[in-house]
């Protein structure tokens, strides 16, 4: 089974109407890792999450999870892996407990196993103290870590994480960041989408940036980063008239340049030697940076 | 923390897992549990309306209808009201807001649960509630003192077998609402005919031919006339069985009904 990738999608076709939301996708998630789907609203990221889940079905090519084709197979695929929403789908009628308890029934977890499960679910959300407040009364925070600890009830081999901290506080996705590093390295694949750069550079082994339901680059971050904007980044803030004349100047060099707001962002900037318009900040470049370049399109 | 877990999941998966409907009927039972006393005193204060405002009203003008007195032949009509109410309504208004406002359906299909499985789950959960809703009212109608035979103990199996079925009728008709506004026309196109036209204020027979047509096709006609049968004495065997059967049809077709409505709803 190890052999087997915890996600394989071939030449996948989703449409919507008119809308193609998943357009000829190809990915593939190894075992083991923490793997981002990175890519603006829109890009087709819940699209291919729902797909894995069984959610949606494809109109065309190869869906499999864990080594399960779907949509056939769904119901094996869903038993051994966990999925924690975007949109907040705890039962709000249920206490903490109650919410872990219903999800290890639906997932058939034996009788005996229940309550331990149940309580192991109360650790991962940090709600020990709380197993007897409905649901409907929890924190944003609490009611995202409900929800993953939800997600690994069964004890799954990949766990799906559709923007995990979309919508929270910068400390309380502090704190899931932690989370989520904790399951990737108790051996769980983590398959996670975001729009969030920062938390794709700094918790994914392996990115892959979606536009317009493709992946159109994909690899470890660092590795991406170099390989499409080079090293370094040089950063010049101006008029629009001189930004204009510095985009001239390196695109006359052979650099690619990305207007964002007041500044030029010049990449590839390593490969400078002094010239004398090139005089700003120097950064390191980021998977936004990829990103932008390789769909023409900021990221949000 | 550890969030590495050991347990083992199960290897083999049924078509059909009853082990899951059971865990949506427990879902249900946890909820119910705190919310009992408003289903109970709902169902209780319902029918003594009813066996005021027409046994009393339309009791004095009416003495017999079908071998019963007339508050006999409208209480039994009540339960079976109270049937479709209180299996119809929750199936209808939860299935919207479980899938439009709480998504609660999307958090459960993550689980390895199929839509078979829930609708089944929710509609013989909602049966076994409106059983308690059947046996409530009939302790009022014993209270206002109508007599019962032996049968009346199957008043609680009739109540789950219809429930059932009306359940998964409301989830049907649930998976078809765009909004709020639907539910007005459910309740004057479905419900509305449904409970008037089924012999449940006065038989079917003094009806035009058609309308009496109509009538023997509502499954609550055949609740209500297996109501009747439970508790005032069956009349036939043959009679008995035919009401058992078309129930049964009615149940098959719309769990099937809505089985795949809901899954046009909820899977893309």
């Amino acid at each position: 089974m190890s052999s087997v990738p915890a996600v394989r999608l071939r030449d996948v076709v989703k449409r919507f109407g008119a809308l193609t939301a998943v357009d000829h996708l190809d990915l593939e998630v190894p075992r083991g890792v923490c793997f981002g789907l990175l890519g603006p609203n829109g890009a087709g990221k819940s699209t291919t999450m729902r797909l894995l889940t069984g959610q949606a079905v494809a109109d065309s090519g190869h869906v499999e999870v864990l080594g399960h084709e779907l949509p056939g197979a769904s119901r094996e695929a869903r038993s051994v892996s966990g999925v924690v929403p975007q949109v907040d789908n705890l039962d709000a009628e249920l206490t903490v407990a109650e919410n872990l308890e219903v999800f290890a029934r639906l997932q058939r977890i034996p009788r005996a196993e229940r309550d331990a499960a149940v309580r192991r679910g109360l650790e991962v959300a940090r709600l020990v103290d709380r197993a007897d407040t409905p649901a409907a009364a929890l924190s944003g925070g609490m009611r995202r870590r409900l929800l993953i600890a939800r997600g690994l009830i069964h004890g799954p081999q990949l766990v799906l994480l559709d923007e995990p901290t979309v919508g929270l506080d910068p400390q309380i996705r502090q704190q899931l960041w932690s989370t989520i590093a904790e399951i990737r390295s108790s051996g769980v694949t983590v398959l996670m989408s975001t729009h969030y750069i920062e938390e794709a550079e700094r918790l994914c082994d392996e990115v892959a940036i979606m536009h317009a339901g493709r992946v159109v680059a994909s690899g470890p971050p660092r590795d991406l980063i170099t390989r499409s904007v080079g090293r370094e980044v040089l950063e010049v803030a101006g008029t629009p008239t001189a930004l204009a004349d510095i985009e001239a100047a390196a695109n006359a060099g052979g650099l690619r340049t990305r207007r964002s707001g007041t500044t030029v962002a010049v990449l590839d900037a390593e490969r400078l030697d002094g010239q004398d318009w090139a005089q700003g900040d120097r950064r390191a470049p980021t998977l936004e940076d990829v990103f932008v370049v390789l769909t023409g399109e900021e990221m949000a | 923390m550890s969030v590495a877990v050991t347990s083992t999941p199960p290897v083999t998966h049924r078509r059909f897992e009853p082990a899951i409907v059971g865990a949506i009927v427990y879902r249900e039972w946890r909820v119910f549990r705190r919310v009992w006393f408003s289903t109970a005193f709902g169902s209780i204060v319902e029918p003594i309306v009813f066996f005021i405002g027409f046994g009393f009203g339309f009791g004095a003008l009416i003495s017999e209808v079908a071998g019963l007195s007339y508050f006999e032949f409208m209480a039994t009509g009540t339960i079976a009201i109270g049937i479709l109410f209180s299996a119809l309504f929750p199936g209808l208004i939860n299935g919207y807001t479980r899938r439009a406002e709480k998504h609660l359906y999307d958090g459960q299909l993550a689980a390895p649960v199929s839509v078979a499985e829930l609708v089944a789950g929710e509609s013989l959960w909602n049966g076994l509630r409106v059983a308690v809703v059947a046996v409530v009212t009939l302790f009022v109608a014993l209270a206002f003192g109508v007599r019962m035979g032996p049968g009346v103990v199957l008043v609680p199996a009739i109540a789950v077998f219809t429930g059932f079925g009306l359940s998964a009728t409301g989830a049907a008709f649930a998976a078809k609402l765009r909004s709020w506004h639907g539910v007005d026309i459910i309740i004057g196109a479905v419900v509305a005919p449904m409970l008037v036209v089924a012999g449940t204020f006065f038989p079917l027979d003094g009806l035009p031919r058609w309308a009496e047509l109509v009538g023997r096709a509502n499954p609550l006609y055949h609740c209500v006339e297996l109501l009747r049968g439970a508790v005032f004495g069956f009349t036939g065997f043959g009679q008995t069985m035919l009401h058992v059967a078309a129930l049964s049809v009615f149940n098959l077709l719309a769990w099937l009904v809505a089985v795949r409505l809901v899954r046009r709803a909820l899977i893309d």
